[in-house]
């Protein structure tokens, strides 16, 4: 399904440890291996606190791993220093949650969209009209909007900014943070119909963070389920309903959508996650697991591949 | 038992709800669904008395078992508020002091609804929070809000919005802050409410699938109007405006339409 030659980054065996109270350490990313494709989309999936926004931050350099490798056009991310690590900075852009809060309160949006551009002297100061307006019908805004203040824009028209800023560069990867999380589903359907426009016409990869498995299959390529900073499954976007382990069950069996059956329960795993401080032995999902055997007690399982693009981290498999 | 006749919110003269009717039963589950800015958490302030500022309640009347809500003086709210009408918020733990652990603020709560010890207080309080399946009271009790998860400390203000049963519950968006297995949770935790007290509950969110999930009678707002009304089956099954079509393809479906 993917092309190897479209291979722009892969991560290999990345492992974050962050030092905790009394001695203790919290990992993060637990041996995480993923592979971005140019022109396709990795939905990475998972609770609040399972480590994924963590991941995504080392890719554009926000933190760095542990351990393990992040491999970008043949160099190692995590060893890139100085100059060398600015100029790589432009193929690697991210989106953030909140777009209230990742702008400057005092710049107008002329100078937001810009400012990347400036940085790394494409284009002259005097041309900055025109290359805001650009931009700007980019991502469906009137050109007239250079003028403002990101206060005086709505949640998904700022959004819509943080598009264009990051696809200024013409990066050859962009990473959205649960980037329609805090806006209306309305609003969050035309967002995503605006970032598969542009993948289409740019030929960009994205990795985008969610916690809602109904909205990431939508648009997806590939995606991978996250828990406690371990994979548990990584599967075709198309095939999110042959989804094996127990996990990605329940959150699929947890989504709510108006075409469902409305008589059925739902069906939700009762119990809370653990805290990534005492991640339990073997299998980090086993306390919740309903098909827990004395194996996934014991054993760490590793994820196996079942099927075309296909892999799952289960014992029963 | 609730019954709003054409209300209009006004906030400095500017009416932000327009000639909004709505009549709740006992024991029903409603929900008022639309955009943000549509209106729709002002009609619950309303409700509950509690519109900010300015905001006043110009034309129509509220009537909560047969009396005007509107000419309460403050001594008839408080005894309404908490007991008869209660709320949960988008984020309870911004409702919650955070220099105050959990006990401390729950008995407090108690307290200053009914005259009883401390004690008694904090035992009625850990009693409700068991009810509403919550393991290990007394690390709970021993926590400060921000040491709760999000579905915890959303567990935690539903259980002080229902500790002494109202009649009527008001719920802002009590789902939208948390992952989608939360959510699961806390719906399924509302619908036993009603089972379990005969609880009425008028809940806004803007997910049309929880929405259509929980509710007996669902109304959809823009722009301060109503512009669809009507049981799941009737909103759903086709009698309805293109705006609620819009909101209806919007709500994402595993299955359903995929961009790529």
């Amino acid at each position: 399904m993917f092309d190897e030659k479209d291979l722009i980054l892969e991560a290999k065996h990345v492992t974050r440890r962050f030092p905790a109270s009394g001695g203790r350490e919290l990992t993060a990313c637990n041996d995480v291996s993923l592979k971005f494709y140019r022109g396709k989309t990795l939905g990475l999936i998972g609770e609040s606190g399972c480590g994924k926004s963590t991941f995504m931050r080392f890719l554009v350099r926000l933190d760095k791993p542990t351990e393990g490798e992040i491999l970008f056009k043949g160099k190692d991310l995590t060893k890139l220093k100085g100059e060398e690590l600015r100029q790589t900075r432009q193929y690697i852009q991210m989106v953030f949650q909140d777009p209230g809060s990742s702008f400057n309160a005092k710049m107008k949006i002329r100078d937001i969209i810009c400012e990347p551009l400036l940085n790394f002297g494409r284009i002259k100061s005097s041309e900055k009209d025109a290359v805001a307006r650009k931009y700007l019908e980019a991502v469906e805004l009137p050109g007239d909007f250079a003028d403002r203040f990101p206060h005086s824009m709505s949640g998904g028209q700022r959004q819509r900014i943080a598009i264009a800023r990051a696809i200024a560069l013409e990066p050859e990867l962009i990473i959205m943070d649960e980037a329609t999380c805090a806006l209306d589903v309305s609003v969050q359907k035309t967002i995503i119909e605006l970032v598969c426009k542009l993948q289409k016409e740019k030929n960009i990869a994205i990795g985008f963070i969610a916690h809602d498995l109904g909205l990431i299959q939508s648009f997806a390529h590939q995606i991978a389920v996250m828990y406690l900073g371990n994979i548990v499954e990584i599967l075709p976007g198309e095939d999110v309903e042959k989804a094996r382990h127990p996990y990605t069950q329940a959150l699929l069996g947890a989504i709510f959508d108006t075409k469902m059956d409305f008589s059925k329960k739902i069906e939700s795993i009762d119990s809370e996650i653990p805290s990534p401080l005492d991640v339990p032995p073997g299998c980090p999902f086993q306390p919740r697991c309903e098909y827990c055997t004395e194996r996934c007690r014991r054993e760490h399982p590793k994820l196996k591949t079942i099927g075309e693009g296909h892999e799952v981290a289960c014992h029963l498999f | 038992m609730l019954e709003i006749k054409n209300m209009t919110v006004c906030y400095q003269d500017r009416p932000t709800v327009k000639n909004f009717s709505l009549t709740l039963e006992q024991g029903q589950i409603v929900s008022l669904v639309g955009e943000s800015g549509s209106g729709k958490t002002t009609v619950i302030r309303a409700v509950l008395g509690l519109l900010p500022g300015s905001g006043k309640v110009t034309e129509g009347d509220i009537l909560f078992e047969g009396t005007s809500l509107l000419q309460n003086t403050p001594e008839q709210w408080r005894s309404l508020r908490g007991t008869d009408i209660s709320m949960i918020f988008q984020d309870s733990g911004a409702m919650l002091n955070p220099t105050k652990k959990i006990g401390s603020l729950f008995t407090e709560y108690i307290r200053t609804h009914e005259k009883i010890s401390r004690k008694e207080a904090w035992k009625k309080g850990a009693g409700m929070l068991e009810r509403m399946r919550l393991a290990d009271l007394d690390n709970i009790m021993n926590s400060y809000p921000f040491q709760l998860s999000g579905g915890m400390r959303q567990r935690v203000g539903i259980a002080m919005a229902m500790i002494y049963e109202p009649k009527l519950l008001l719920a802002d968006e009590p789902t939208s802050a948390l992952d989608v297995t939360t959510q699961a949770q806390i719906v399924r935790q509302m619908m036993e409410l009603r089972d379990e007290y005969g609880t009425s509950i008028i809940m806004v969110t803007h997910n049309l699938g929880v929405a259509a999930y929980m509710s007996d009678f669902l109304v959809v707002m823009k722009n301060g109007e109503i512009t669809d009304s009507g049981t799941r089956e009737q909103l759903l099954g086709g009698e309805h405006s293109c705006y609620a079509q819009q909101l209806l393809d919007a709500v994402p479906s595993v299955g359903g339409e995929r961009y790529v």
